[in-house]
């Protein structure tokens, strides 16, 4: 044995075990506006996660003691979080597979990935089912119908839906593609935000959503499990980029506020860009890490031609991520006056 | 109140130290048999000065220092020496290394001792007695006292006397500043008087109101103004040199910079100690104060002679049926003893017994995730996690370039890996493979050298046969022309300037084969 031969009680399982019961609360008030479907999804997603991984640890010939972990399962959660609930089973399916297998396990597993596996499952989905990725459920109390639990099972699993009942009846674009549309069709800010499905902030329902995935990243930087840099950054980012456009023209842009609780901000601002496997080691590269992602989250919003920008800039930040802890090494004790 | 500095992170493990304070130091008294290492400091071993058979008597010198860094080794009593030889000694290698073996008679009868006032004496004889006295670093480094007392290049403001203990377990200073306050005072002033420092601060971590009480008491009871008792907050590893120099002055001493040159100059309170008995009685350093705790029934600090046997000085504290073997120092930084019949040396600031319930082994290691809670606490401000990928992928330049060598071992990364990452081995195996390729990088240039040098050699000679050859062709033609005329002398090169050749050869091969290994060493 070698010094130390005392260690301070704590694992990964524990930490990533932290972050699935910060996401708890969000995923209830998520059940609670939009039925029960989510968590028909985050079952899916995390039987399908743990499965690949097994499978994948045989194929690498490694223990199976990392299926413990809740590393997987934590990527399952984060996956089924941003993708419909009334999505087809084989979609939530596929994403994990994917997310798990190609971006996790064949990178090295554990740790070794570049990319944001959850994200990577995203993106695979974005791009080759774009249409199944638009079966949002309309939050409770502003749709035509709501399709009861069964209801909702049958149609993840058959896709048949009841009778006389449309999936334009049940399902509702989201506030930021509502907001998109309604742009186009020449409507101002002003009106389009008295629409209803716009909430107090940013959206009803998702908005309060949003606020528990906030509580659940205070809770985490409370346990010191992810630094204030990186969500600091990025929030402030995305409020200050928002907050220019719409101060110089604000007929076109709406309030930063509404960025900030609309789509997947604040679940990637305390979840996504805050894995610590993909993102910088060094307090600046935290900190241009965070702000490059939530400056891109706007501009891929808000000019670009997908629902949001969390992912996509989550990505393309990953990308940097070697580059930005190479530049940013700060000064070691006793050698920051010198050059 | 004096403002107090901040360094980078620092874990707060459980201290375990109210254990060994309940009772006060104890004499370990004299075991059945000494086994002295001659190499107990840091720098060149000591040189043996006695024989087989020899009796000696106790503060007799066993071995002279020998080279610039090194420190004499003593009689820890009066005896008979019985062997010179290899034997095991207190390093995790288990490597043996020279030793006295030393019975004692029982009478424990000391040489006569001169006591010397420092304020008349010459520094330099002063430190010449250090050396010869055996006096260095008890805070776990073991540096001759007597180098760090030389005059530098800068005039040293601060002497800074390190009474922090921040290793859980380890309570041996604490002990010997609450019972020996007032002669630790005294070497504390006495080496400021050596440094001609302007003033001395007394760095004790605030989980140790009675040291701090006790040493407070001392410093008013002396006449010495310029000494100054400050309580520095508890955290691992506050009390290494360069982390307590830091909070209390504000410098950061890099690696690879004496503190000198930056005007502080730091020593261990047990040191102070030790220097005072060592001028003022006359006393070269046989015995340490040693906290044997851990896995034992009576947890507590012995005055230990050097050179006991681990088994017979914790049979006096009694360790418990399950020990499954000792460390020497703490649970952070120390290291498992080979062996329990290995003995005290100058370094053995503490000896814990183990068993698997108290240390049990690490659970597997896991793959990092970048967590960079090691970042967070790194006392250096390193990156632990890449120089781990570094030293892990053997890219030895890159962990070098990342301040690999900045690195002081506290063990703070791997206390909080949530992977149980053994970070530190990581850096340790990075650290000795760089060393053995500097090293192996010097002999490939030496041979290279050599090597060169007989090819010039080769082509010398071949050159010199085929001038002797053509001189001699010539001579002959030259003798057939002029056989008549007056002959001629020969004139062979002299085997004297042979010589004087090769010495420029040398030279020649050395400035070709220095400048690009000059390099590769930076």
């Amino acid at each position: 044995m070698f010094s130390p031969f005392i260690t301070h009680a704590s694992s990964v399982r524990e930490i990533m075990f932290k972050v699935l019961l910060a996401l708890v609360p969000g995923i209830v008030l998520y059940a609670w506006y939009f039925g029960p479907a989510i968590l028909v999804s985050i079952t899916l997603a995390s039987v399908t996660a743990l499965a690949t991984e097994a499978v994948m640890l045989k194929l690498r010939r490694r223990s199976l003691a990392p299926l413990g972990d809740n590393s997987a399962l934590l990527t399952a959660w984060l996956l089924a979080l941003s993708i419909p609930p009334l999505a087809p089973w084989w979609l939530v399916v596929v994403g994990t597979m994917f997310a798990i297998s190609i971006s996790k396990h064949l990178y090295g597993g554990l740790g070794n990935n570049p990319f944001n596996p959850a994200m990577v499952g995203y993106a695979v989905l974005i791009i080759s089912f774009p249409v199944y990725m638009t079966h949002w459920i309309s939050p409770h109390g502003l749709g035509q119908l709501e399709l009861s639990f069964i209801d909702q099972l049958q149609f993840i699993f058959g896709g048949q839906l009841p009778a006389s009942v449309t999936l334009d009846a049940v399902s509702m674009a989201t506030p930021l593609d509502t907001l998109k549309t309604q742009l186009h069709g020449g409507h101002a800010i002003a009106d389009i935000v008295q629409m209803p499905i716009f909430g107090y902030l940013a959206g009803h329902g998702s908005e309060m959503v949003a606020l528990a995935y906030v509580a659940g990243g205070l809770y985490l930087l409370a346990n010191r499990i992810i630094s204030w840099h990186l969500p600091a950054a990025f929030l402030l980012t995305l409020f200050a980029t928002a907050g220019i456009f719409h101060l110089a023209d604000p007929a076109h842009y709406v309030p930063p506020l509404f960025h900030w609780f609309s789509g997947a901000a604040m679940l990637g601002a305390f979840f996504i860009i805050t894995d610590p496997v993909t993102s910088p080691t060094t307090i600046r590269g935290k900190l241009i890490f965070a702000a490059g992602a939530g400056f891109l989250t706007y501009i891929i919003r808000v000019f670009g031609g997908f629902p949001d920008g969390v992912a996509f800039a989550t990505l393309l930040m990953n990308i940097c991520v070697p580059l930005i802890d190479a530049y940013t090494q700060p000064k070691v004790f006793g050698k920051k006056g010198s050059k | 109140m004096r403002t107090l500095y901040h360094f980078n992170g620092g874990v707060h493990p459980p201290t375990y130290k109210a254990e060994s304070t309940r009772t006060p130091i104890a004499q370990a008294g004299l075991p059945s048999r000494l086994l002295v290492p001659l190499h107990q400091h840091a720098g060149s071993s000591a040189k043996p000065t006695v024989q087989v058979g020899d009796r000696v008597l106790k503060g007799q010198i066993f071995g002279m220092p020998e080279g610039s860094v090194s420190s004499a080794v003593h009689a820890p009593t009066s005896g008979t020496v019985t062997a010179i030889d290899m034997q095991v000694v207190a390093h995790p290698s288990g490597l043996p290394d020279l030793c006295v073996t030393l019975i004692p008679d029982g009478r424990d009868e000391w040489i006569p001792r001169v006591s010397t006032d420092y304020l008349t004496a010459d520094h330099a004889e002063l430190r010449l007695l250090l050396r010869l006295a055996g006096v260095v670093g008890l805070g776990g480094a073991v540096f001759p006292s007597d180098l760090k007392l030389r005059p530098g290049k800068q005039k040293v403001k601060t002497l800074v006397l390190n009474g922090a203990e921040c290793e859980p377990y380890i309570t041996c200073d604490d002990m010997l500043m609450r019972e020996r306050a007032d002669e630790i005072v005294r070497g504390a002033e006495m080496m400021r008087h050596m440094l001609e420092a302007d003033e001395v601060l007394i760095g004790i971590e605030d989980n140790k109101p009675e040291a701090i009480a006790a040493m407070q008491a001392a410093v008013s009871a002396s006449l010495f103004t310029k000494l100054e008792v400050v309580a520095v907050p508890t955290i691992y590893p506050g009390g290494g040199a360069k982390q307590l120099i830091r909070v209390l002055t504000g410098i950061e001493v890099a690696a690879g910079v004496r503190s000198t040159d930056l005007g502080v100059q730091c020593f261990n309170v047990a040191t102070a100690y030790s220097a005072h008995r060592a001028i003022e009685h006359g006393e070269p350093l046989i015995s340490r104060i040693v906290t044997v705790t851990g896995n034992v029934q009576y947890a507590q600090n012995f005055e230990v002679l050097i050179g006991t046997p681990v088994n017979e000085l914790v049979a006096l504290a009694e360790a418990r049926p399950d020990t499954n073997g000792y460390i020497m120092g703490g649970p952070m930084m120390g290291v498992q003893l080979p062996s329990d019949r290995v003995t005290v040396t100058k370094a053995s600031n503490c000896i814990i017994a183990s068993s698997p319930a108290l240390f049990p082994p690490p659970p597997a290691a896991l793959p990092c995730i970048r967590c960079t809670r090691c970042v967070d606490v790194c006392p250096a401000e390193l990156q632990p996690q890449d120089l781990y990928w570094f030293a892990k992928a053997k890219n030895f330049g890159k962990a070098q370039e990342f301040n690999l060598f900045d690195c002081i071992e506290c063990g703070a990364c791997s206390y909080v890996c949530p992977s149980n990452i053994p970070l530190v081995q990581y850096y340790r195996f990075a650290k000795s493979e760089i060393w053995a390729n500097e090293r192996e990088k010097d002999a490939a240039n030496l041979a290279r050298e050599r090597h060169e040098f007989h090819l010039l050699r080769i082509e010398r000679d071949k050159q010199d046969k085929a001038d002797k050859l053509a001189q001699k062709e010539k001579a002959a033609l030259a003798a057939k022309a002029a056989a008549a005329a007056q002959p001629q002398a020969e004139t062979g090169t002299g085997s004297g300037s042979d010589a004087a050749a090769i010495d420029t050869l040398r030279a020649q091969v050395r400035e070709t084969v220095r400048p690009d290994s000059e390099q590769t060493k930076e």
